[in-house]
């Protein structure tokens, strides 16, 4: 796929994709949201949809049956699947992270073979780095792989696992080497969740993207071949910096989604909800808001498409770009929700109409795949590198 | 089986508007007619089955190449697009003759075309086809399966279906009872970037000196207008059905229908 232009316009292949998606979304997808976030059940029929329509296919190489797309392209398709239901948007996203460290450091072995099933979508593949004392601070986890023969054991608990309990697969960070430097220690692995020793402890109950189930993940003397180990050993914490680098553009799709989803349904509302004898839009404060919030969104959306494009032809603050659309948009998400559901006032508070669940949905744009906080830090290391 | 399918571009449904000159303005951003969608998907499920090739036709302005590459997405192999400043503001005859020469250029088993358009409702394109090309005519079909060599379809009628058989090459126009157009898979979508759309002129049929095209349409377009607004209606809420009934008898005796 070619790039898109400096002006942020999208190739014809990239607008293709995204309409379909687009039409998927709003067709299929959307009279499912409010069912899947009332009964928080995973929608394992719009998973076999995305699958059947080369959704799921969209992050992984043509040689092993993906469709080769750039981040940019995969960022459309989180964004318009999220405008329709933000647990649906997660499904590419999460597959995406979850493979991401095979992508970026696996070998052609394990390319071949484990990315055939995952672009196919039959696979469905987890991201396992945080656990209960480990979460901004990564570095801390404690789960242990021991090297025995020709395998490995790994031994302890994983939390906030999204896809936990629905992934075959998982990549694991388990620390290998206790006596070595900090951001050393860690290495990682590809586990396969039918092996003796997995299981799913817990599954957690959300404010939002409920139908996205996630899962305490145990790990009891679970053996894993020593030729699952990605990359070299003692390589897993880079390898999971590297990874959030290319999967925070995916989260800030999904808030990018929320928010164009949010802001249509209170334009809408805005344009036919009458008192005092007109349309609520026809008042300056509705108009303010609105415009606000398309101000907002627009924003995210202009920045993340750049930053997909920074991020895609290597610039070295990858980082950075990384860390600044997934600020920006989540902020946006949460903004811009809480907006939908003053416009919609009393109904905006019902689930009746769906703003209110988006709202619920935007808040974890600000939290997984590093807090808004730990953004920050990123960012301003970035700046201050330059200053050195 | 080598199928040709009839397709139109047309406004998308719900967003048509009349240029100056009274006719429907097409540089509005167009969609495959959607009835053209369910016998597309005919044909897709035809060739899936039983090998062979879908080829579309259409008589297009240039420029309006999206849909047909959506169609091209959805799994057809190549498509031959009619294009000519001459056409515009053809009626159904011109259109009827410019498509039986673009087939006679081609080679067949099965053309498949909707009923009618969203844009035009004229329907009658395909009857005439089948009449020029001396092929047999299946209407209103409900099902298409190849059969001995020929083609069998099921045809509505008033109490249910009629079962026709008819030989090859045929001319077969389907209803949604086909069956739900499938979505373009992604892969679908980038494939059909490097499909052939191949483009022929009046000349290119040997149509250059024939009296076709919007220079001598049959019929005359006098006047063009669009519907008058409806008022809003009134929803009567009542819980109370005795309330509720004399509220609608009200507004009927109002508007004297009672």
């Amino acid at each position: 796929m070619t790039a898109a232009s400096a002006s942020g316009r999208l190739t014809d292949d990239q607008r293709a994709i995204r309409d379909a998606v687009r039409t998927l979304a709003s067709e299929r997808v959307a009279p499912r949201a409010a069912e899947i976030d009332r009964t928080a059940e995973f929608p394992e029929d719009l998973r076999l949809l995305l699958a059947e329509q080369g959704i799921l296919g969209l992050p992984f190489p043509e040689r092993h049956g993906g469709l080769g797309a750039d981040l940019l392209t995969v960022c459309l398709a989180i964004e318009a699947l999220s405008a329709a239901c933000a647990t649906t948007g997660l499904i590419l996203a999460v597959q995406e992270l979850g493979a991401l460290p095979l992508l970026l450091a696996g070998s052609e072995e394990q390319l071949a073979r484990f990315v055939p099933g995952l672009a196919a979508g039959r696979d469905l593949i987890a991201f396992a780095l945080t656990e209960a004392d480990a979460g901004s601070d990564a570095a801390a986890i404690r789960t242990r792989a021991v090297r025995d023969g020709d395998s490995y054991v790994i031994s302890g608990t994983k939390r906030f696992i999204s896809h936990g309990s629905v992934a075959s697969l998982v990549t694991v960070f388990a620390v290998t080497d206790p006596e070595a430097d900090r951001h050393r220690r860690i290495s990682a692995f590809v586990v396969e969740t039918a092996s003796p020793g997995f299981s799913v402890s817990r599954l957690e109950h959300k404010m939002g993207i409920r139908g996205s189930p996630t899962a305490e993940l145990a790990f009891d003397d679970v053996r894993v071949p020593a030729a699952n180990l990605v990359g070299a050993q003692g390589d897993g914490f880079g390898l999971a910096m590297r990874t959030l680098d290319r999967s925070r553009p995916g989260i800030a799709a999904q808030a990018v989604g929320i928010a164009q989803g949010a802001l249509d349904v209170a334009a809408g509302y805005a344009a036919q909800r009458r008192q005092f004898g007109k349309t609520i839009g026809e008042f300056q404060l509705v108009q303010g808001l609105l415009a606000d919030m398309d101000a907002r969104t627009e924003a995210a959306r202009q920045l993340l498409y750049a930053a997909c494009e920074e991020i895609e032809r290597g610039a070295p603050d990858a980082a950075r770009w990384s860390a600044l659309c997934k600020l920006v948009a989540g902020d946006a998400a949460m903004a811009v929700t809480t907006d939908a559901v003053q416009v919609l006032g009393g109904y905006g508070y019902l689930d009746d109409f769906p703003v209110e669940r988006m709202m619920r949905d935007a808040k974890i744009t600000q939290l997984y795949e590093g807090t808004q906080q730990i953004q920050r830090l990123v960012i301003a290391r970035a700046l201050l590198a330059r200053e050195r | 089986m080598r199928i040709v399918v009839l397709v139109k571009p047309v406004p998308d449904p719900g967003e048509e508007r009349l240029g100056d000159d009274g006719r429907v303005d097409r540089s509005v951003a167009a969609v495959i007619n959607g009835n053209d969608e369910y016998v597309l998907e005919a044909a897709l499920k035809l060739v899936e089955a039983g090998g062979g090739e879908v080829t579309l036709l259409s008589m297009a302005p240039a420029g309006i190449t999206d849909p047909i590459r959506k169609a091209l997405a959805m799994g057809a192999t190549r498509a031959v697009l009619v294009c000519d400043p001459a056409l515009a503001g053809s009626c159904s005859w011109s259109t009827t003759q410019v498509l039986a020469a673009a087939l006679r250029t081609l080679e067949f088993d099965l053309v498949l075309a909707g009923a009618d358009t969203s844009d035009s409702g004229g329907g009658v394109v395909a009857a005439g086809v089948a009449t020029l090309l001396g092929l047999p005519y299946l209407s209103s079909a409900r099902r298409i399966e190849p059969r001995d060599g020929g083609v069998r379809v099921e045809r509505l009628s008033a109490g249910g279906y009629d079962v026709l058989d008819a030989t090859l090459p045929a001319v077969v126009v389907g209803t949604q009872l086909l069956g739900e157009p499938r979505y373009p898979s992604l892969r679908g979508i980038m494939g059909a970037r490097s499909k052939e759309i191949a483009i022929r002129s009046l000349a290119d049929l040997g149509l250059g000196e024939r009296p076709v095209g919007g220079a001598h349409a049959t019929t005359a377009l006098l006047a063009a207008r669009p519907p008058a607004a409806r008022g809003s209606g009134r929803v009567v809420r009542d819980l109370d059905p005795a309330a509720a009934a004399a509220a609608i008898i009200d507004f009927l005796v109002e508007r004297r229908a009672l």
